[in-house]
């Protein structure tokens, strides 16, 4: 489904050239539900970035059900099957939920199937289908419509850059369940998740450890998660709360 | 009507045919069709400089439609169109104009809509303006806008100029009465070199009126945009305006919120931004499949 080979990512910053990613490579194949993990300033969401061509690898290739997609334009792949979860979800003034979800299904949802998507993140869909994406949403209801354009997009793969940044406890429960529910769902289509949650690396058919721009640990969730407990990579949702406070 | 003028009509108030409920249609400064209800009641002035239309107390659920059309180059008018709406009614109110000049000479429809809003009543005014043609004729339309609030009545406008118009001076003036209520979307798109003036005077003059004023704008090409909105509280009262402009290649806007309090107990906030596109609202666009010059047009319109 989706290769990364060799991808080196470099910026030019005034200390001079800087490697954010040397030379990762990795695969995600078709049914997976793959998570990302390792500590911050690691590399995670310039993956991310590069998988959904908002940034532009400085080396190696990036396949896309075996299509050489590298220099591919952030459209066009969207438009193969590239959905992309920002981890600070945009706000638009003038646009409501429902015109976004209508965006990201690419046709004229009727008001009862945007409802579903946003359902499905659990949330009271009559109350914001009308609403404007601005600034009137708190950053957890933000998160939630962001992944409800994923959800109405339904490609064949959909990239999550950190889910569960920025938003409350309580959202952050519905959140895991909303992610254990696309789990059930896979079938053909494959789900790449950058995230530090114990609960989502425990959903993890494989976990990709990303350290200092390099892969340090990739295997099968059981074999990994039980070396990363403990550790930054995989932190529960109180000890976050305590790291902020 | 030519061709022209049904896709002028669809433009400006989504008319394919002949609308449901009261109508009138005017083209190249004449009523080509009219229709009165049992509840609405459309008259030409005498001076034959407009029309009355008289919305009898407790009509619910009705509405009425006065597009205006103008093909012929050279065409200047100015139409005065009443509205009296009776106590506890409850209407639509759709007009709008469009111009398509192919000639030389300017076109110009300065319509003057006068609203009388009953107590108890509600409104809900649709105005979309536009203009075509590639003629060097301007195409001008100056609309002035008169709402008078009864007690507890309640006006929404939605007043957009799509794309088209070289020209506009705007004017809507507001007086609420004890209550009232009045909503104010405008949204408004100017390209090449045109410009767009827009001025908003309104008065909160009973216990408990509120007004909420907001505009959105984009400025593109060459052209220049003023947004000028005072709201004036005579009485404990709630305002809100609002001005929220993107501003792109050469564009100019000039954004005074103004507000003038003279009752201790007015409540008054003006909002005004103007700022390019944000890029991450480019590329959050271009990640669900649109291209960048769709993601554009779609955070304008």
């Amino acid at each position: 489904m989706l290769e990364l080979k060799n991808i080196r990512y470099d910026v030019d910053d005034n200390k001079g050239r800087v490697e954010i990613l040397k030379d990762v490579s990795f695969t995600v194949e078709s049914g997976k539900f793959v998570v990302i993990t390792g500590p911050n300033g690691g590399g995670k969401s310039t993956i991310a970035k590069l998988i959904a061509g908002v940034n532009k690898s400085t080396g190696g290739q990036i396949l896309f059900d075996g299509e050489d997609i590298t220099e591919k334009s952030i459209t066009d792949r969207a438009r193969m099957g590239i959905s992309y979860a920002l981890q600070q979800p945009v706000r638009f003034k003038g646009i409501r939920v429902l015109d976004l979800l209508r965006i990201a299904a690419a046709k004229t949802l009727s008001v009862a199937e945007a409802c579903e998507y946003l359902s499905r993140v659990g949330m009271c869909a009559r109350d914001y289908i009308d609403r404007e994406v601005n600034d009137s949403l708190s950053g957890g209801e933000l998160k939630r419509i962001e992944i409800a354009t994923i959800l109405a997009r339904s490609t064949k793969l959909s990239v999550f850059d950190e889910p569960e940044a920025g938003i409350d406890l309580w959202s952050f429960q519905s959140l895991i369940n909303v992610f254990e529910n696309m789990r059930k769902e896979i079938k053909g289509s494959s789900i790449l998740v950058i995230s530090h949650q114990e609960r989502i690396l425990r959903i993890a058919d494989e976990i990709i450890v990303v350290a200092d721009g390099r892969i340090s640990k990739h295997g099968p969730g059981s074999e990994i998660l039980p070396e990363l407990i403990g550790t930054q990579s995989a932190v529960n949702s109180c000890d976050k709360l305590i790291e902020r406070s | 009507m030519d061709n022209i003028q049904k896709r002028i009509l669809e433009e400006v108030a989504d008319l394919h045919d002949v609308p449901e409920g009261a109508y009138n249609i005017r083209a190249n400064g004449e009523s080509t069709g009219r229709r009165s209800t049992a509840n609405i009641e459309i008259i030409s002035k005498p001076e034959g400089n407009g029309i009355d239309i008289r919305i009898k107390p407790g009509t619910r659920n009705e509405s009425v439609h006065i597009p205006v059309v103008l093909s012929e180059s050279g065409l200047k008018e100015t139409v005065y169109n009443d509205f009296y709406i009776g106590e506890d009614s409850d209407v639509l109110i759709v007009a709008g104009c469009g111009i398509h000049n192919c000639g030389v000479q300017d076109s110009e429809h300065d319509g003057i809509h006068r609203f009388y809003v009953g107590k108890n009543a509600r409104i809900r005014y649709v105005e979309k303006h536009y203009g075509e043609g590639d003629g060097t004729g301007k195409r001008i339309l100056n609309p002035g806008t008169e709402v008078y609030m009864e007690e507890n009545s309640y006006a929404e406008m939605e007043m957009v100029q799509i794309k088209g118009v070289d020209s506009t001076e705007r004017l809507t003036t507001a007086d609420l009465g004890k209550g009232a209520k009045l909503v104010v979307k405008e949204r408004l798109m100017t390209h090449g070199s045109q410009s767009a003036v827009s001025v908003y005077k309104v008065e909160l003059n009973g216990e408990g009126a509120s007004a909420d004023v907001v505009s959105r704008s984009v400025a593109r090409d060459d052209s220049y945009q003023k947004f000028d909105a005072c709201l004036t509280g005579n009485a404990p009262c709630h305002g809100h305006t609002e001005c929220d402009s993107i501003i792109m290649d050469n564009g100019h806007i000039l954004a005074v919120p103004q507000l003038e309090a003279k009752n201790t107990d007015s409540e008054l906030i003006h909002e005004a931004a103007i700022g390019k596109i944000a890029g991450e609202q480019l590329i959050k666009l271009m990640t669900l499949g649109l291209t960048e010059a769709e993601a554009e047009e779609q955070i304008i319109n």
